[in-house]
């Protein structure tokens, strides 16, 4: 009653904003970037456990690693950082990177193989969920000593459990646990043998363009030049970041120009802005997919036929041309747009009566009763029930388990779902981050309690589809991998009992003033060194 | 041959003999039991609520490896009354666990919200009391006129409209269009870091530091959700005062009163609201602490870290520690102010001593 009553008011609020036009106000200072955001997510800085996006934006700009994603160029991939090149062995088990000149940490050392050398053997070593970022390569607690190894200050050389594309290793390496953090300072704080980890919980150690000052959680992080920098000087010299909850609240700020920024507008406020003098949208694509699947335990949804019908009841264009719009786009495949091998076919679109053919030639022309677990938040509510009133008209009985986040998924982990609606964001920028996870599933057992992969979740066993994906990681020519991801989406598109539907697109609205606001893609996180205004 | 040296029973009881150690042994035994009786509570509803407390640790991509390590780390391998008598000793100690969320003590969280809440929180009840109490006596003596309908309205707004709704149009009347008060947050970016923290309560900081530009920016910002809060409070305020007061006009003391020739004011003011200062010091504490429970929507729109939006955020993350933490903190609170209401009644009121 009482949300009911807070919506109702904020419905009539925005209304209210949306007829008031603000005139332009005042300017933050030409070398200052203030933004609004959402940063109530952030727990550590320390790039071996940060796995959340604000802490992200924060680690991006703060760290360097060995490879990195230049923001002005993100579709190029990696390229050179901290290293300045790399070779690969004859057998394709152990890179060895060469060090660049020139990088120096906040503290005033500088970055040399040894900190590189202990940087990932902590990530590993500490074991935060994070970690299986580099322990997919067969690196251990135990074995760091040898596999990660700065044999001077120059040189570092990692030696892997086997022979794996270069491409899917230097991608996880730019992933925020390959931060490199210096290793003077962190160890001066080291209690307990914690290897700095409380202290870097709430202070940098980095070499990148910025260094943190000040963290208020859930207020506000402020950020200065790191003066050692050693790459060109950022026009922003001081970044802030406020925690501001509310959309309204956000567009008020920069109508007033208070902020620079707002990254949490709703589509509404969004639809104002456009409106309005003196202010921008950029729309960006995120690495974040929205889809259901159909727990194979199910024996109605595990008629590939009952599946293809659901697929082809989805009305896709319908939400996305409306409580989406702007917010998603369409797309059906497991690799979102802008990774490699990102497959661009959408072969379902909303069609009942192809829906109806394909459920009469399945087991179950009647259909039968489909529970879709979905946790409590409205643009889930919203795309549930739209597949409710879809799949209703194929004489389907649908209903909607609403829970909180961590009910609905308790269900899924446990394989208790009929249908699942949820969201998935990849975790490295290689598109093996999402075809581990949706086409990798070689033991369907429930011993195997394989609850990280979204394919054993929905008890779908899939060994020869999970060869190919284990084939797709090893493969070292670029375009033939990419080749292989395209021929795997596809037959996922076909096979799998994943509907996947939409891709996510984040509207900044910014002043017009602020140039080169990149906020990561799907692939990284927010650049602030190169904002100009 | 042991000597009998015990007192005599009428000894024990004598009216000579202080009551004041027993009184004060029942009530901290009285607060003892209602903070672990709070503990218990809020500590089971955390743990039947149907919430991974791991999987909120570590999300939902660890591996089961990790997962096995928290669930131990946790202590969740301990039976269940096992585990609240190590909580009540860590808390006993002063130690409320680690938040979830933001991965510092909750301890630490807590003396960082609470004063944003405690300052706004204060000044919004001084607002409320200052303008809600003589709203309240002015229509309760002339009741029936403008000045008692304008109160009335003034209380049933008060009463029926949301206050997200109502700090939304705040903001975008007095910041948005007319910039009087300054945006969200308690300070402006530019102005962080000057003020060192002493209390916390930035106001007070700021005077003591004598940084009156900062002063003046955090009044700026504080004074709208202040008066946002102040508002309610004072329709609440007013509404009780002006009931209060009509039992006194009432009475047949005042119509005495009245008879031997007293002036109005002294009627109204030494004689009537004199006797219904007891009733509205359990008003105003009682006001006070709903404001210091947090006012999570205001907090929410007005961007300010307090320990409502503290709560409600870490409730919504799953992060239990915080909430428990949070929880016994305002638990406390409405003890202390329930004892200080019962101090001041014995104050104002002779008889109750």
């Amino acid at each position: 009653m009482k949300t009911s009553r807070s919506f109702r008011a904020a419905a009539l609020t925005a209304v209210l904003l949306g007829s008031v036009a603000l005139p332009a106000m005042a300017e933050t200072p030409p070398n200052m970037l203030v933004i609004a955001n959402r940063i109530d997510d952030i727990k550590t800085f320390d790039p071996a456990e940060s796995f959340e996006f604000a802490g992200a934006d924060v680690s991006r700009n703060v760290y360097e690693k060995l490879v990195n994603f230049d923001p002005l160029d993100l579709e190029a991939g990696f390229e050179p950082q901290l290293a300045e090149s790399w070779e690969i062995s004859e057998d394709g088990t152990e890179i060895t990177f060469t060090m660049a000149d020139g990088h120096v940490f906040a503290s005033g050392n500088p970055v040399t193989a040894k900190d590189a050398e202990f940087s990932l053997r902590r990530a590993v070593i500490l074991n935060k969920t994070p970690s299986f970022i580099l322990t997919q390569f067969g690196f251990t607690p135990e074995n760091v000593e040898e596999t990660i190894v700065a044999t001077d200050d120059k040189t570092l050389v990692i030696k892997l459990d086997q022979k794996y594309a270069v491409s899917f290793v230097l991608n996880c390496l730019t992933a925020t646990i390959g931060g490199i953090v210096d290793m003077a300072t962190v160890m001066e704080h080291e209690t307990d043998g914690d290897m700095g980890a409380e202290w870097l919980r709430t202070n940098t150690a980095g070499s990148g363009p910025y260094k943190v000052v000040d963290w208020k959680p859930n207020e506000s992080v402020l950020m200065d030049l790191n003066p050692n920098f050693g790459g060109e000087k950022p026009a922003m010299e001081r970044v802030i970041v406020q925690h501001i909850q509310e959309s309204a609240t956000q567009r008020l700020q920069l109508e007033r120009g208070d902020i620079d920024i707002a990254r949490n507008l709703s589509p509404e406020d969004i639809a104002a802005v456009k409106e309005t003098d003196g202010l921008q949208v950029v729309d960006e694509l995120k690495g974040r997919l929205m889809y259901w699947s159909a727990n194979q335990k199910n024996e109605m949804l595990s008629d590939p036929k009952v599946v293809e019908a659901l697929k082809w009841a989805t009305d896709y264009a319908g939400m996305s041309g409306s409580f989406l719009n702007g917010q998603y786009t369409v797309h059906q495949a497991f690799l979102p747009l802008t990774f490699l091998g990102a497959l661009e076919d959408k072969p379902f679109s909303y069609d009942i009566e192809k829906a109806k053919a394909a459920l009469a030639e399945s087991g179950f022309p009647d259909c039968g009763t489909i529970e879709i677990s979905v946790r409590d938040a409205q643009e889930r509510i919203d795309i549930a029930q739209s597949l409710q009133n879809t799949w209703t008209q194929l004489g389907c009985d649908v209903s909607l388990i609403v829970g909180t986040g961590a009910q609905t998924l308790d269900r899924y982990r446990a394989r208790e779902h009929d249908i699942y609606l949820g969201a998935w964001g990849p975790d490295y920028p290689d598109p093996n981050t999402n075809a581990g996870t949706f086409a990798y599933n070689p033991e369907n057992s429930d011993e195997a309690g394989a609850t990280g992969l979204l394919a054993w979740r929905n008890a779908w066993g899939i060994p020869e589809m999970s060869e190919k994906t284990l084939a797709a990681v090893t493969e070292n020519d670029t375009e033939a991998r990419k080749e292989m991801y395209l021929a795997l989406q596809k037959e996922h598109q076909t096979v799998s009992p994943f509907g996947i539907m939409f891709q996510q697109i984040e509207q900044h609205a910014m002043r017009d003033n602020v140039q080169n606001f990149i906020s990561g893609g799907a692939t990284t996180a927010a650049s602030y060194w190169v904002v100009t205004k | 041959m042991p000597q009998n040296n015990a007192p005599a029973p009428y000894a024990r009881r004598s009216p000579f003999a202080p009551r004041w150690p027993r009184k004060l042994l029942g009530t901290l035994l009285t607060i003892a039991v209602t903070l672990l009786g709070l503990l218990f509570v809020t500590f089971m509803i955390g743990r039947v609520m149907p919430i991974d407390p791991v999987l909120a640790v570590i999300g939902e991509r660890a591996t089961q490896a990790q997962y096995n390590a928290v669930y131990l780390e946790l202590g969740l391998d301990k039976p269940l009354l096992a585990q609240f008598a190590i909580y009540v000793n860590d808390v006993l100690h002063g130690d409320f666990g680690t938040s979830i969320r933001t991965g510092q003590q909750v301890s630490d969280d807590i003396r960082r919200v609470f004063p944003a809440t405690l300052e706004l929180a204060t000044l919004g009840t001084l607002i409320g009391v200052f303008i809600g109490v003589p709203l309240g006596v002015l229509a309760a003596v002339y009741r029936g006129t403008w000045i008692d309908q304008l109160a009335r309205l003034v209380g049933l707004v008060g009463y029926s409209m949301p206050i997200f709704w109502l700090g939304l149009v705040g903001l975008l009347v007095f910041y948005g269009i007319l910039g009087w008060v300054a945006g969200p947050g308690r300070l402006g970016v530019f102005y962080q870091g000057i003020v060192p923290t002493r209390t916390g309560l930035l106001l007070l900081d700021a005077a003591i530091a004598g940084e009156w530009t900062v002063f003046k920016d955090a009044f700026s910002h504080i004074i709208l959700p202040a008066a946002l809060l102040g508002y309610f409070s004072l329709a609440y305020i007013s509404r009780m005062t002006r009931s209060f007061m009509l039992e006194q006009l009432n009475s047949e003391y005042i119509t005495t009163a009245r008879v031997k020739g007293l002036s109005e004011w002294h009627v109204v003011w030494r004689h009537a609201f004199r006797n219904i200062r007891i009733q509205l010091v359990t008003v105003i504490a009682l006001a006070y602490a709903n404001l210091l429970e947090g006012s999570v929507l205001t907090e929410i729109i007005f961007a300010w870290p307090g320990i409502g939006s503290y709560i409600t955020t870490s409730l919504l993350s799953n992060d239990m520690n915080s909430v428990l933490g949070g929880t016994v903190v305002i638990g406390t609170i409405f003890v202390a102010l329930n004892i200080f209401s019962d101090l001041l009644y014995r104050f104002f009121d002779p008889r109750a001593k």
